[in-house]
């Protein structure tokens, strides 16, 4: 049996979610995870973190169609018998929503299967937002930010007003909005490593519209362009510190940022 | 000017190119100004997006019934009193335009813009034949005094700076006065001019692009914004048009469509200055034209292409508008790609026309952010063809073996999940504990690529994971304790 479908589940009982928590989010910032999850809660959503590992999509974007194909049945196998998938992550949910159904081409057995999943995968800001219908988080983070548009997210989920909607609602913040926040920072995924010196020279301009915008935080959906940015405005020195947007938006931005050490010194 | 292949030392060409200061100057400027024309222009128009469908839709046609157009052309062109030579590869498209200015005693050939030209290696052929090829489009003159090669496809000479252009000036133009202002855009313009304007009357022969080949009229079309192309068509003996077989169309009603989303996307003009339709050479009682009208049109691997996977990539109409808004491209510039076609949908062709072996980096140089996809004119998938070069690669072992090896070895974890979450709670917890004074790294052991240009946050701790299933162990350890409490007090 197939699970309920997204409009049955809207008919007033407590959808189940499944959380993909993503690679990064797992291995490096577990908070932003936490972040998610109560976000999620909150949004009136039983949250559940089956087992899992990552979506493919560095196997899939280095042409390994094989892994790719074996990581996505994984992650229908565990995820299926939710009610909806989340991601704190534009780049993973679109891997899943927009790609997966490409690795089943041809493939009767699970083309149906594949295109049902698809249907209930979602980023986290956009399914609060637009399934959910959050308008508002109770949270506040005192001081301006701005807000970088990662690629995935914005363009194969169309995710950019849902975060500033919500943005817009915690208290003491402000957005200022920088210059090219929809140019892509030069992440790429492994070509950040593929082309080291390409994708420095992107994320150099992406920290010069940072800066100039005079913002204290640096916010963004996706770990993966938050680490490159924070990466290298810590390495030129700028005081800009960045977080998910999860992080504020569920009122935990009192935390260190990317890459700064935990106040007491403790992992 | 050459057909020199410098792609297999992509890597080597980007160096030298964030280096250069010139073209980093030049370079600052593309991505803003292209970007904002273009989204003013589609503003303006209600239905752009609705135009973008009927030209993905136009191309997919012709494309499904090439042979057809291709017959119908060449009997209309035919009829018209001109002649259409198909060419498979460069050395034949090479042959037969040197065949026509010899038989023509041709001593010089001005030609209107033609990445064709480009492709084919032809002003150094007709060069080494002593026909001397007279660049006529602005950009294509620049470089052609230069010795280069255009760096894009719309705007050849895009990686130089005004600077350059007066200095190039005059080095190559003896009689030009010192004391000649030549600070201003437009007075480097008059200059050109000045020089061109003797060499279109010398022609003997003028070979110009084409942006469509329309079956229904046998007409070419090109569109500039310099009316270089009409001079170079119209005054010589004879006109040959260089075309390959994606630039068909069925009639002069898909072409008007064509245009519409054509200027736009790539200067973000309505229309550009002159749109030139050519069928057929000078007839009796024309007022000017050529004696003669040739039409080349090339295969070069082309037609592999329809039959496979790249097919959709056959529908560009060369605006542009990608490497406009490539990150990539605004990094680099065109020349680093290493041969004719720069950014993203050479990134896509030029393996199909030189190989793979030789092409390999440039779809891999993406970061597949989807902008080139998201402004193409005929929606051609761009990420999505280049994914398949990556397959490609991977399937024939092409990929290079450091990334091969981490992949497989992440693969393997990734696809055992009972290995990969100890492991990479094991591995998160010595990073947390190396890194945990600073909270970052400025150096990691296989990571120099990141590590060299910026920091590398240390892991919070634990995985999520595992914090998580702990979390939800306290909290069922709690539930239980607090029923057995009630029990009790029951």
């Amino acid at each position: 049996m197939h699970p309920a479908s997204p409009t049955e589940t809207d008919a007033g009982k407590t959808p189940r979610v499944g959380l993909f928590c993503t690679c990064l989010v797992d291995t490096l910032r577990p908070s932003v995870g936490f972040a998610a999850a109560k976000l999620l809660e909150e949004a009136g959503c039983e949250v559940d973190v089956p087992r899992q590992t990552c979506c493919g999509q560095p196997a899939f974007n280095s042409g390994d169609r094989a892994t790719s194909r074996a990581l996505a049945e994984q992650v229908i196998v565990a995820f299926e018998g939710y009610d909806y998938v989340v991601a704190p992550s534009g780049s993973c949910a679109g891997m899943i929503k927009a790609h997966y159904p490409e690795l089943f081409v041809g493939d009767p057995d699970w083309m149906g299967r594949v295109d049902r999943f698809c249907a209930k995968v979602f980023e986290l800001v956009s399914f609060l937002v637009d399934v959910r219908g959050v308008a508002r988080v109770a949270a506040a983070y005192e001081g301006t930010v701005t807000y970088h548009d990662s690629c995935s997210g914005l363009r194969e989920l169309g995710v950019k007003r849902q975060p500033r909607a919500l943005l817009a609602t915690v208290d003491g913040l402000s957005l200022v909005e920088m210059g090219e926040a929809d140019t892509c920072c030069g992440f790429g995924g492994t070509f950040c490593v593929k082309y080291p010196q390409v994708s420095d020279a992107i994320v150099g301009k992406k920290a010069d519209h940072i800066d100039a915008t005079g913002a204290g935080t640096l916010l963004a959906g996706d770990l993966g362009c938050l680490m490159n940015m924070a990466g290298k405005l810590q390495r030129r020195g700028s005081p800009v510190r960045a977080r998910h947007v999860a992080e504020v938006l569920a009122g935990m931005g009192d935390g260190p940022a990317i890459g700064e050490p935990a106040p007491s010194g403790k992992a | 000017m050459s057909v020199e292949i410098t792609s297999p030392a992509f890597k080597q060409n980007v160096a030298h190119a964030l280096d250069d200061v010139n073209l980093q100057t030049a370079l600052a400027k593309v991505g803003p100004g292209f970007i904002s024309r273009r989204l003013g222009a589609a503003d303006k128009m209600p239905e752009f997006e609705a135009l973008r469908d009927s030209a993905r839709d136009i191309k997919n046609h012709t494309l499904a019934h090439l042979d057809l157009y291709m017959e119908r052309f060449e009997a209309k062109v035919k009829e018209m009193g001109g002649h259409v030579h198909f060419a498979v590869d460069a050395a034949e498209a090479r042959d037969i335009v040197t065949d026509i200015c010899r038989r023509l005693g041709a001593k010089t050939v001005t030609k209107g813009k033609t990445m064709i030209s480009e492709e084919i290696g032809l002003n150094d052929h007709l060069a080494a034949r002593g026909i001397e090829p007279v660049e006529t489009d602005l950009g294509e003159y620049l470089i052609q005094i230069r010795g280069e090669a255009p760096s894009h496809i719309i705007a050849p000479a895009i990686h130089l700076t005004k600077d350059q252009v007066e200095a190039d000036f005059r080095r190559v133009h003896a009689d030009l006065p010192p004391e000649r202002d030549l600070s201003e855009p437009t007075s480097l313009l008059a200059e050109a001019r000045g020089k061109l304007r003797q060499r279109f009357l010398a022609a003997d022969v003028g070979v110009t692009g084409a942006n469509f080949l329309v079956a229904e009229t046998g007409t070419s079309i090109i569109v500039t914004n310099e009316g270089n192309g009409d001079l170079t068509q119209t005054l010589p003996k004879a006109h040959v048009v260089l075309a390959s077989i994606e630039k068909l169309v069925p009639t002069l009603e898909d072409v008007s469509q064509l245009l519409r989303v054509l200027a736009r996307s790539a200067t973000g003009q309505e229309m550009s200055v002159y749109t030139t339709f050519s069928t057929g050479p000078r007839r009796a009682g024309d007022a000017d034209g050529p004696g003669e009208y040739h039409v080349v049109i090339l295969d070069n691997g082309r037609s592999g292409m329809l039959a496979g996977q790249l097919r959709e990539m056959l529908r560009c109409i060369r605006c542009g508008a990608c490497m406009n808004h490539c990150p990539v491209y605004h990094a680099i510039g065109g020349h680093a790609y290493g041969w004719v076609y720069p950014g993203p949908m050479g990134a896509v062709l030029t393996p199909s026309l030189i190989g793979i072996e030789k092409g390999a980096n440039l779809p891999n140089a993406s970061t597949f952010c989807g902008r080139c996809e998201e402004v193409c004119p005929v929606r051609i998938p761009l990420p999505k063809l280049m994914r398949h070069w990556r397959e490609k690669e991977f399937e024939r072992h092409l990929t290079p073996a450091p990334q091969r090896y981490g992949l497989g070895v992440w693969g393997f974890f990734a696809r055992r999940g009972w290995l990969y979450r100890p492991a990479t709670r094991l591995a998160m917890g010595a990073l947390a504990l190396l890194g945990r004074t600073r909270g970052r790294f400025s150096s990691l052991p296989l990571a120099g690529g990141w590590t060299k240009y910026r920091d590398f946050p240390a892991p919070e701790g634990d995985t999520f994971q595992a914090q998580w299933r702990k979390r939800k162990e306290r909290e069922t350890l709690a539930r239980a304790e607090a029923a057995a409490a009630r029990g009790d007090a029951a």
